[in-house]
């Protein structure tokens, strides 16, 4: 009986496992692509803007993709068990959207060498994995100059997640550009240690405003402090998506993601073979940094100034952080002139002149 | 930091524990009865997530935090079936709910991601509000706020002086016993897990209509996790679960404004604050192991089949 039963069980392991060992791989068989998404998908926010990203792919490439995604996905140990599902499971090209996604992301990587990895806001590629970032210090500016031209009492409030130099180099752009039309301007920060939670991103908002913040800029992923600007009659900048559904009087303007046009042409270079691994970085002049839902309190001098300025960054005759730009404790970290490279930016881990407080140490 | 900021600072505090006094009074008396439910962040977000669709069709808050309780009570009662009269294991079957909660709640409030809600606001008593200091702090919180501290003065007093509670303690002691003068173990096990659903579906309406009135998936973030961690450390009582939970939510905000001033401490110790300060202080108050072990129900956990 228990040798029948055996028998039995191993025939069915091996029928189940016919098919993977005997399909052919036919031309017409569509491109398996994952994505791992670090908080729920929601309905605005980081996450949101990847899975706009990934329906895209589904409807641009009907029938030729096949796209799956992993949401609410910890970053660490958790991560590296999800990726390595997804390579498993025959996916052939693995977005991973989280810069805590990063190590298990390489190391997945090197044992799936035929499959291709992009992971979002990182700095370490390889052979078959590279890295993919949005300029959004870009936005974070644009917003900032928003910020300075609206704030009555010169000081803003940013509810933020991680001090990690993602955020920093976001705090710093906000400020910069709040100081270019407000020189006295200020900026608080509070940081939540958290990308979602919405109950304490309220509260942050609270206490930023209790100390005098009269427009709140967030870098956490839920709607929350939009919603708390919004109930105590202050402003407020969106961040991701267009959050202005949730303070139809506070919400200023979003610095929003677009990532449907980097996906497409990922994923149209994978189809062709002729994907080789980057580091990609693209903003305002790629159009994946888009200034969205615009409240009827902004005067239309304000959204010409942003316009102007849309259009030197799009013309490359204008950054962020271009000279001269001085650390919170008057250091010169950019002559005026010259433009930061890149690589400073990445690893940006100082504020600027203009933000309140210490940084954090790790 | 002065004075008009300590009221900030104490409003948002009470606002800030009252989802964690609900849920943890709930659970408390589940576990005196000696029933052990994990799911209180499963059946805290399909409470939520109840409330604001009810809220949102209806316009009515009174019906949404019904809506919210019943659903606390139906997620309670699934759990019930499987444990007390099906006998699963309590830890397996409450680790289940919390994760179906997580799904069902997301599927459920598929359609209501981007519709905020206005929100209950706080009372405002018409001259009372107003008086400095004593205003905000007495008259100045929204309705659950009471209703979470009058549900504490019921719940303390039904498990200290009343006979129900004489009857409840007994079954979590000493079901057997219990059984064997007549009183109805499992009827009393399904009231005390109906009654922890329903204050776990409250505590999540809170989150949903007043707290952060929107939805969005999995917006508890742990609060269910933190309510039963609670239960523990005060010692299964009810006024140390108070003390505990508005301990949490104070440090937790204090924390914030402290940083919102520029206070230059690394903003990790700042958030680990709210857990070590309020694990400290439960476990200071409550060191006795030999009182620790009397308060605790001695059939937590255990199944009972009153047929054997």
């Amino acid at each position: 009986m228990k040798s029948l039963r055996l028998v039995s069980a191993l025939a069915v392991l091996a029928l189940a496992a016919t098919p993977f060992a005997a399909a052919p791989l036919a031309a017409q068989e569509p491109l398996k692509i994952g994505f791992v998404y670090v908080s729920p998908i929601g309905s605005a926010g980081w996450t949101y803007q990847h899975e706009l990203g990934r329906q895209y792919l589904e409807k641009t490439f009907a029938g030729k993709v096949k796209t799956t995604y992993v949401e609410s996905v910890p970053e660490g140990a958790d991560a590296e068990r999800v990726i390595r599902r997804l390579a498993q499971e025959g996916n052939k090209l693995i977005f991973t959207t989280s810069f805590g996604y990063m190590d298990p992301t390489v190391k997945v990587a090197r044992a799936f060498p035929k499959t291709i990895f992009m992971h979002a806001t990182g700095y370490k590629t390889a052979k078959n994995s590279g890295t993919y970032i949005i300029k959004f210090e870009e936005g974070r500016y644009l917003a900032g100059l928003v910020a300075g031209k609206m704030s009555k009492t010169g000081t803003a409030g940013y509810v933020a997640a991680f001090p990690i130099p993602e955020v920093i180099r976001g705090i710093n752009a906000f400020t910069i550009g709040m100081r270019e039309v407000n020189p006295k301007a200020k900026v608080k920060v509070v940081w939540v240690s958290s990308w979602y939670d919405p109950g304490k991103e309220r509260e942050a908002a609270e206490a930023l405003i209790a100390q005098g913040a009269d427009v709140i800029m967030q870098h956490t992923d839920s709607t929350a402090p939009v919603q708390a600007a919004e109930a105590k009659g202050v402003y407020a900048i969106g961040y991701h998506s267009d959050m202005s559904k949730f303070g139809p009087k506070a919400h200023l303007v979003a610095s929003t993601h677009n990532w449907t046009g980097y996906y497409q042409s990922v994923v149209e270079k994978v189809m062709k073979n002729q994907w080789k691994s980057e580091a990609f970085v693209g903003g305002i002049k790629e159009g994946m940094v888009v200034m969205a839902g615009w409240g009827p309190m902004v005067p239309d001098e304000v959204k010409k100034l942003v316009a102007d300025k849309e259009a030197l960054i799009k013309a490359g005759k204008f950054a962020p952080f271009q000279g001269p730009v001085k650390t919170q404790d008057g250091k010169e970290v950019v002559a005026a002139g010259k433009v930061m490279p890149d690589k400073d930016i990445l690893e940006m881990n100082y504020y600027v002149e203009g933000v309140e407080g210490q940084l954090p140490k790790k | 930091m002065d004075l008009t900021e300590i009221i900030v600072i104490l409003v948002a505090t009470l606002r800030a524990g009252t989802p964690l006094v609900l849920a943890a009074l709930g659970e408390l008396v589940t576990e005196k009865s000696g029933v052990l439910n994990l799911g209180v962040e499963g059946m805290m977000l399909v409470g939520a997530v109840a409330a604001i669709i009810t809220t949102l069709g209806t316009g009515s808050y009174a019906l949404g935090a019904l809506a919210g309780t019943l659903a606390g009570v139906a997620m309670a009662l699934v759990f019930a079936l499987l444990t007390l009269s099906l006998r699963a294991n309590q830890v397996a079957a409450g680790l289940a709910l919390t994760i179906f909660g997580l799904g069902v709640s997301a599927f459920l409030g598929l359609g209501f991601r981007d519709r905020p809600l206005a929100g209950l606001k706080p009372l405002a008593v018409s001259g009372l509000s107003d008086i400095p200091i004593v205003g905000p702090l007495l008259f100045g919180h929204d309705i659950f706020v009471y209703l979470s501290l009058a549900i504490f003065a019921a719940v303390s007093w039904f498990l200290a002086r009343s006979r129900g509670g004489l009857v409840l303690r007994a079954v979590g002691e000493a079901p057997e016993a219990a059984h064997a003068l007549g009183h109805n173990v499992l009827a009393v096990r399904y009231a005390a897990t109906a009654f922890g659903g329903a204050m776990a579906g409250l505590a999540g309406a809170y989150l949903t209509l007043v707290y952060t009135p929107m939805w969005a998936d999995q917006m508890t973030a742990g609060r269910g996790w933190i309510a039963l961690a609670l239960v523990v450390f005060a010692t299964w009582k009810p006024g140390r679960v108070l003390l505990g939970a508005y301990l949490f939510g104070g440090v937790t905000i204090a924390q914030l404004h402290l940083q919102a001033q520029g206070v230059a401490v690394s903003s990790h110790i700042l958030a680990t604050l709210p857990y070590v300060a309020t694990i400290l202080v439960l476990v200071l108050i409550a060191r006795d192991a030999t009182r620790i072990k009397l308060n605790a129900p001695a059939a937590l956990g255990k199944p009972f089949d009153p047929g054997r």
